[in-house]
């Protein structure tokens, strides 16, 4: 018998179940673990995913096809194939999916983190034989602060900024990060605004229960007139006429990549806030030894570097496994 | 140390000079005495030779951090620095007492001479007594590659705000080597030494770029054309038994451009010349972009003295004897010139700019059409009346550059970058058709904005086709226009051309591949440059 996941040119693909695992390519079955573009493509005949990421299917693809939400730690079944998907604790909604098929279990990442946001569902561990994990901070340079830390460090930024008259903005990924900030903030400070990528995910979320401060600055709004506010918008708003009216203010990305001094400078910002949705090196680590998983296989992020890792360290045979996926934390959006 | 680190904290999270000066100014008002000497010591990149071999670091560091040495190095390449590698890698200690900055670089120096179990000791204890930024600074000494994102030229001006001084005055004081152990704030800044004014040079006068038609500057004979070369404009000063050598960005190069110093003893006192700095070897000009190479050397070697000879294309002169002559018209301070450097014996250092004679307007047009065979960037225009103004002034000096050549070309293969970008794709190399087939013929990185590279990136990561180490092969899709200064044949590169400055002018969107130019467009490049040569 084969594995029970390879990859083909659509994407991870289950021949028992005839279905794929975010694919890249349109295909007719489309499980989805998450949200972000790269996970979630247009053009599948049927999306399966979590109750809580069909709003952001909705908002991003349009409703055209057929989806389907599921619970977590609901099982289903295609030709014998048993499926599941569990809190990855990445951003809301985010699955781990699980595929059993004859004692075998299968375990897809998609993108995970161990660590609390303290807004998507937290991470759970799940057992399995093989464990296909994403690696995009698979070094050991990547050791991010506690997340209740770093929004500690923003709402003081945001109030010495406040206080010397600048206004702040905060790049972040407009799903997933934006809220975890916007959940965090300090809304004493000041006032508070989305850009539209960002308001329009909050939205969304909205019809399924989540609400978040900020208002979105719509075109009638003078943003020249706005003193000692928080804007939230997307990294890709950075070095935009849009961003120029904001003056005066204070800019900060937060990201993973910002605990590199290279990376920040790079970006061109006044602050870096290492505020990950992803896993860090340890928090990768425990998730490996605590599956208890046989094989291992290493998607996007640095793939030989970490499954050369896994295989030297642990002794658990680790092979890298293509796939087209990137890294959203660099991502730039419309 | 504590202060100190506050301070490189501060410098690297601003990218904003003035933010960088505020920050040293605060400094230089609440630290020590004692630590300010050295702080401005270290800045100025005055500071401790490397004390370890960075070898013995990094086994050190794998140890301490139970990291195998070969992810210690893949954790370097993407870092880039190893400093920060090994800050980042090894278990984080609770933040202890407070360190003097003295004492710290004290201990540095004395590192160099000990056994390597005694380095070792001595290293680790500091490391599990350090955190974050401190342990960063730390490394940095211990690396010898100290340099925080600040120029000498914003702490000059720091220490001129300080001190309320003139900052060239300030510039002045801190050349040349010094000791830290030797200086205290008093000595380095007494007053006796900031009233003098001989080292300062006169304000630069700047030419505008010609855009129009040469023609309409009238008479050819009026003006004094020139070969406009590639270097570094700079001011040589000879007063007082001194030698000072500026630079247009008003930093004085004396450290960096050792071949004038004993001019000093050969010029008469009271000269000031202007003209280009340029690297200059068998009768010919090199590469500006070694001389870029030798600036960027910590420690001028013998080997790199010899290979990149500096010289001095004078051509005006703005003091003789004590007096400033810049109100004389060009004609007669360049008469000028050129008896100084027949009299003195400079040669070999100093030359003489030449003036090139044409007969008409469309001479001087072919020749800028062709400078680059002549190692030229094309042509100065001086009015012979002209007096040396202030500043960037219209209608007397002008600049006539030649138009840079470009050729699109295709993306075959990309590289992550180093350092700063090691997480993106930022490497490309470039092909042109031959025969139906993409040959390679150049690499270039810049002239991308931080928007293009990210698509660019994610395009690369979905259309990669092979992986040999960290270069991929992509689909050759992407047509960029690059534009270079120079083009040659060349045995040592598979196209068989070598190009000079090849940059990244455009992303072409609107061009397939298959319209990208040809191998054949190039060897056109260069036969028409020889066949002009004829
Ligand atoms: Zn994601
Ligand atoms: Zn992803």
């Amino acid at each position: 018998m084969g594995r029970l996941l390879t990859v083909d040119e659509n994407g991870l693909y289950c021949k028992q179940g005839d279905f794929y695992i975010d694919p890249w390519k349109p295909v007719k079955t489309a499980l989805i673990s998450h949200g972000h573009s790269d996970h979630m493509r247009w053009g599948m005949q049927h999306y399966i995913c979590h109750h809580h990421t069909l709003p952001i299917l909705k908002l991003r693809l349009g409703t055209e096809n057929s989806s389907q939400g599921v619970a977590y730690g609901e099982v289903f079944e295609i030709n014998g194939v048993k499926i599941s998907f569990h809190p990855a604790g990445h951003i809301i909604g985010s699955a781990q999916i699980r595929l059993e098929f004859q004692d075998e279990v299968w375990l897809f990442t998609g993108d995970y983190k161990i660590a609390k946001d303290g807004v998507s569902t937290p991470y759970e561990l799940v057992k399995c034989d093989h464990f296909i994990t994403e690696s995009t901070f698979g070094l050991p340079i990547y050791h991010f602060p506690p997340p209740e830390l770093i929004y500690q460090d923003i709402n003081s930024w945001w109030r010495q900024n406040a206080d010397e008259g600048y206004n702040t903005v905060l790049l972040a990924y407009s799903l997933g990060k934006s809220q975890n900030i916007l959940a965090h903030i300090d809304p004493s400070i000041g006032e508070v605004y989305l850009h539209g990528a960002v308001a329009n995910t909050n939205n969304a979320l909205a019809e399924i229960g989540y609400h978040f401060p900020g208002k979105y600055i719509s075109p009638d709004i003078d943003r020249s007139a706005l003193r000692s506010a928080l804007i939230v918008a997307p990294p890709s708003a950075s070095d935009t006429p849009w961003l120029r009216k904001l003056k005066p203010y204070r800019i900060a990305m937060c990201s993973g990549w910002m605990q590199l001094r290279g990376a920040r400078r790079r970006k061109g910002v006044d602050r870096g806030f290492a505020l990950s949705d992803h896993c860090d090196w340890d928090q990768l680590n425990q998730a490996i030894r605590q599956t208890g998983a046989k094989h291992v296989y290493v998607t996007h992020g640095y793939e030989s570097i970490f499954s050369k890792w896994v295989t030297n360290h642990f002794g658990i045979p680790a092979s890298i496994l293509k796939t087209v996926y990137n890294d959203e934390e660099e991502e730039s959006e419309l | 140390m504590r202060k100190f680190v506050e301070l490189i904290e501060a410098i690297d999270s601003t990218t904003k000079t003035n933010q960088k000066v505020d920050a040293i100014l605060r400094y230089l008002q609440i630290a020590g005495e004692e630590d300010k000497v050295f702080a401005i010591a270290i800045l100025t990149g005055n500071k401790p030779r490397r004390p370890i071999k960075t070898t013995d670091l990094r086994v050190w560091a794998s140890e301490m951090s139970d990291t195998p040495l070969w992810l210690l190095e893949e954790c370097y390449y993407v870092v880039g620095d190893l400093a920060e590698t090994i800050t980042l890698t090894i278990p984080p200690s609770m933040p202890q007492k407070d360190f003097s900055l003295k004492g710290v670089f004290e201990d540095i120096i004395i590192l160099r001479t000990d056994q390597p179990a005694v380095q070792k000791l001595k290293v680790l204890s500091y490391w599990s007594a350090l955190s974050g930024s401190s342990l960063f600074v730390f490394n940095k000494f211990l690396t010898g590659n100290f340099r925080v994102g600040v120029s000498k030229k914003l702490v000059v001006k720091a220490i001129a705000k300080y001190l309320n001084y003139d900052e060239a005055v300030i510039e002045h004081r801190l050349m040349g080597k010094w000791n830290p152990f030797e200086e205290t704030m008093g000595t380095l800044f007494a007053e006796e030494h900031l009233e003098g004014k001989h080292f300062l040079p006169y304000p630069f006068y700047l030419a505008y770029a010609l855009e129009g038609n040469p023609r309409e500057l009238g008479d050819l004979t009026d003006w004094i054309l020139e070969a406009k070369l590639d270097g570094i404009r700079g001011q040589l000063i000879v007063r007082e038994d001194e030698i000072f050598v500026w630079s247009r960005g008003e930093d004085l190069m004396n450290e960096k451009f050792v071949e004038f110093l004993p001019l000093k003893d050969i010029l008469p006192n009271g000269t000031v010349l202007d003209g280009e700095i340029i690297p200059w070897k068998n009768d010919r000009p090199l590469d500006f972009q070694l001389m870029q190479t030798r600036i960027g050397r910590k420690n001028l070697s013998k080997k790199i003295l010899e290979d990149i000879p500096l010289v001095m294309i004078c051509y005006d002169v703005l003091e003789w004897q004590g007096n400033d002559i810049r109100d004389w018209p060009l004609a007669k301070r360049r008469q000028l010139l050129m008896e100084i450097l027949a009299t003195y014996p400079v040669n070999g250092v100093l030359l003489l700019s030449e003036e090139k004679i044409f007969n008409n307007w469309e001479e001087a047009e072919l020749y800028r059409n062709q400078a680059r065979q002549y190692f030229s960037e094309g042509l100065m225009i001086k009015n012979r009346n002209s007096p040396y103004e202030v500043g960037r002034k219209r209608g007397k000096w002008w600049k006539w550059k030649t138009d840079a050549m470009t050729i699109d070309g295709v993306l075959i293969y990309a590289q992550s970058g180093h350092g700063r970008r090691a997480n993106l794709f930022t490497d490309y190399t470039f092909a042109v058709w031959d025969n139906g087939a993409l040959v390679p013929f150049t690499k270039a990185y810049s002239g991308l904005t931080d928007k293009e590279l990210i698509t660019i990136d994610n395009w690369i990561k979905r259309n990669t086709i092979d992986k040999f180490g960290p270069v991929r092969s992509v689909k050759p899709e992407l047509v960029f226009e690059l534009a270079f200064e120079g083009i040659n044949l060349s045995s040592r590169h598979k196209s068989g051309v070598a190009l000079r400055f090849p940059r990244i002018v455009r992303w072409r969107r609107d061009k397939p591949a298959l319209e990208a130019n040809t191998k054949e467009d190039l060897l056109h490049l260069i036969n028409a440059k020889h066949e002009s040569t004829r």
